[in-house]
């Protein structure tokens, strides 16, 4: 089987993604997305008119069916402890992170 | 003779509940009482997965005590002579991905262990206020990343209630599971590729894909944005549809929420198939797979069972009136597969960078060096496999370099597919269509560990259903019975779109028209 995604793309991939991986979650993660471009390629073949357009979604939205946009106003939550509850790991209302790397841009 | 209660459909409870026959915490506790005879223990975090290989397992959290205190407010309400709503009393289950206020919402997640839901999704809220009383949540595949709910991070899985050796189907295998085996009559399900509706075929319920944008996704933990569905699984048509008039209509908490007015689905129901064209198509009638050694894909013929299901329905419509039109062609239906794999994992990536261990969810116990690090193990520990691979599907495929050969080329190749529907169901087009019957799935119910870890095959389990979210229209599975190996077989109806209502008049005729035959009066294994 071709492999589209060579190790050295996969790493790259994964580091995008913020994962920390097994190397047995590795092996079959790559495995998989390579059989998965496999199936995807039978989109190849399909003729295609240049001029086709695209569907970000199935169902057309014409104004009359399409709810108006709210208005853009800030609502505080009621629930202001529940949300906060939530929160790993937190500090006077603050969120706490550990330390954020600053990196020079080239 | 009295009733067993947790038998009894949707649509019976209410009405029973609301003349006074039976009082609403009556039937909850008899649904609860029923569940821990057949259910066994919940789906848990590192929970074995062979655990009692005979019992359900559709839940993963029982919220006994609310459903009671629900089951009280609907009874104080009938006491003070107010209308209990036209759910009175009915119990359901809610799939867990929906948020519902003050319980876990765990997406069947590790990285969503701890989330306690600050706020109700709006189908929930809506069928709660229609007197529906909530069970607790139920299983699924991680994140409805599957099609058998083995990938969820709570074991055990659920299994079938028909044969508890088999999958239920997924990813609303829980609440296909709890409605087949009478743990509450009603569930509220997800679908963004088929699932509802594969798992209602593959446990013999009723499942409802509604059109994309009928019913609110307000508090429904995000997938595919442009391709999830909130919908009904029940054990009949009329329960679907009640399910779906409580449920459907605009919100201001969704702008896909469209503002069409919903029309009365029940006063629909008896109105007969009398000159409604319904469609077959050759391109549902033969099935695609992936080599397992090649990856090549090959076609086969649909299995003699399944299309026998599919012939039969059409002949049970033809004598009650209705047109059925042969050789409808939907050329790109083949395409549903790989322009998914595409266009799911891109939505799916986006969807899933949230889940950060910064605000919400698993956070590592580990110590860590700085932010990026925590990032890693976070979403490295809280995710499964299925997560892990839709997000890196997703990566690559909408990467600068490679978008044009891949997600744009899918999108494009969704418009085919919206096409093939918008021409048949075109009133002035040559074929006319009110709906177009076809199977729901390739197979019937598949064993516990027969695909899970090919995800490819897997996702071909959805062949036959996914091409209505591509289109956005709406889709219905009905039980159209049972194998020789007792396993029920699924058949399908889809629409255009906002054609719920007669997508439930078609299942209702069949379902009066079909009442007397044998395998109708087969029960599901664990109630048996």
């Amino acid at each position: 089987m071709q492999e589209e995604i060579s190790p050295e793309i996969f790493n790259h991939m994964v580091e995008l993604a913020a994962l920390e991986l097994t190397p047995e979650e590795a092996a079959y993660l790559r495995g998989q997305l390579n059989k998965q471009l496999q199936a995807v390629h039978a989109l190849q073949v399909i003729p295609l008119d240049e001029d086709t357009p695209i569907a970000s979604h199935g169902v057309p939205y014409p104004p009359e069916i399409s709810p108006a946009p709210r208005a853009d106003e800030w609502h505080p939550d009621p629930n202001r402890e529940d949300i906060i509850a939530q929160m790993p790991a937190v500090e006077d209302g603050y969120i706490v992170v550990p330390d954020i790397p600053h990196e020079e841009l080239e | 003779m009295t009733d067993y209660i947790p038998a009894l459909s949707a649509h019976e409870i209410a009405r029973k509940v609301r003349r006074g026959e039976y009082t609403a915490r009556q039937v909850t506790e008899a649904v609860l009482a029923h569940i821990a005879r057949v259910d066994g223990c919940p789906g848990q975090l590192d929970g074995d997965p062979n655990a009692e290989p005979d019992r359900v397992h559709a839940f993963i959290t029982l919220t006994a005590e609310r459903a009671l205190a629900q089951a009280d407010a609907v009874d104080a309400k009938i006491a003070a002579g107010e209308d209990p709503g036209p759910l009175a009393g009915v119990p359901f289950t809610v799939k867990d991905i929906f948020t519902v206020k003050g319980t876990l919402s765990s997406a069947a997640s590790r990285i969503l262990e701890n989330f306690i839901a600050p706020y109700t999704a709006t189908p929930v809220a809506r069928l709660e206020a229609a007197g529906g009383v909530i069970l607790g949540k139920v299983n699924l595949d991680e994140f409805t990343f599957g099609s058998s709910n083995e990938s969820s991070a709570y074991q055990p899985s659920p299994r079938n209630p028909w044969n508890p050796a088999r999958v239920p189907g997924g990813s609303s295998g829980g609440s296909a599971a709890a409605v087949a085996a009478w743990e509450g009559a009603l569930s509220l399900g997800t679908d963004t590729a088929g699932s509802i509706r594969q798992p209602a075929a593959f446990c013999g319920v009723v499942g409802l894909k509604p059109t994309y944008g009928r019913v609110s996704r307000y508090g429904l933990i995000a997938f595919g944005s442009s391709l999830d569905t909130t919908g009904s699984l029940a054990r009949n048509v009329t329960d679907a549809a009640l399910m779906l008039q409580a449920m459907a209509g605009a919100d201001p908490h969704d702008g896909t929420a469209v503002t069409l007015p919903v029309p009365d689905y029940l006063a629909a129901l008896p109105r007969g198939v009398e000159g409604l064209r319904i469609g077959l198509s050759p391109d549902y009638f033969r099935i695609t797979y992936p080599d397992p050694q090649s990856g090549e894909l090959y076609e086969e013929p649909l299995p003699d069972e399944i299309r026998a299901a599919v012939m039969h329905a059409a002949e049970v419509l033809a004598a009650q009136g209705a047109e059925i039109v042969e050789d409808v062609p939907m050329p790109h239906t083949r395409y549903g597969i790989p322009a998914y794999f595409v266009i799911s994992r891109v939505e799916a990536a986006s969807n899933l960078h949230r889940f950060d261990g910064v605000k919400y969810g698993y956070r590592t116990p580990q110590k860590v060096r700085d932010l990026h690090e925590m990032y890693r193990k976070s979403r490295g520990e809280g995710f499964g496999l299925q997560p892990k691979l839709r997000i890196l599907m997703g990566m690559y495929v909408s990467a600068a370099q490679y978008s044009a050969q891949y997600y744009n080329r899918a999108l494009k190749i969704r418009t085919l597919i919206r096409r093939d529907f918008e021409a048949v169901f075109d009133p002035q087009g040559a074929y006319r269509l009110d709906a177009l019957l076809t199977p729901t799935t390739p197979t019937p119910a598949f064993p516990i560990g027969g695909v899970y870890g090919d995800s490819v095959l897997m996702q071909y389990a959805d062949q036959l259903t996914v091409a209505a979210n591509h289109a956005g229209i709406p889709g219905i599975s009905l039980p159209g019975g049972l194998n020789a190996e007792g396993l029920p077989l699924g058949i399908q109806l889809l629409g255009p779109d906002f054609s719920e209502s007669t997508l439930f008049r078609i299942g209702y005729a069949y379902e009066q028209a079909t009442a007397e035959e044998a395998w109708r009066a087969t029960r599901p294994l664990v109630v048996r």
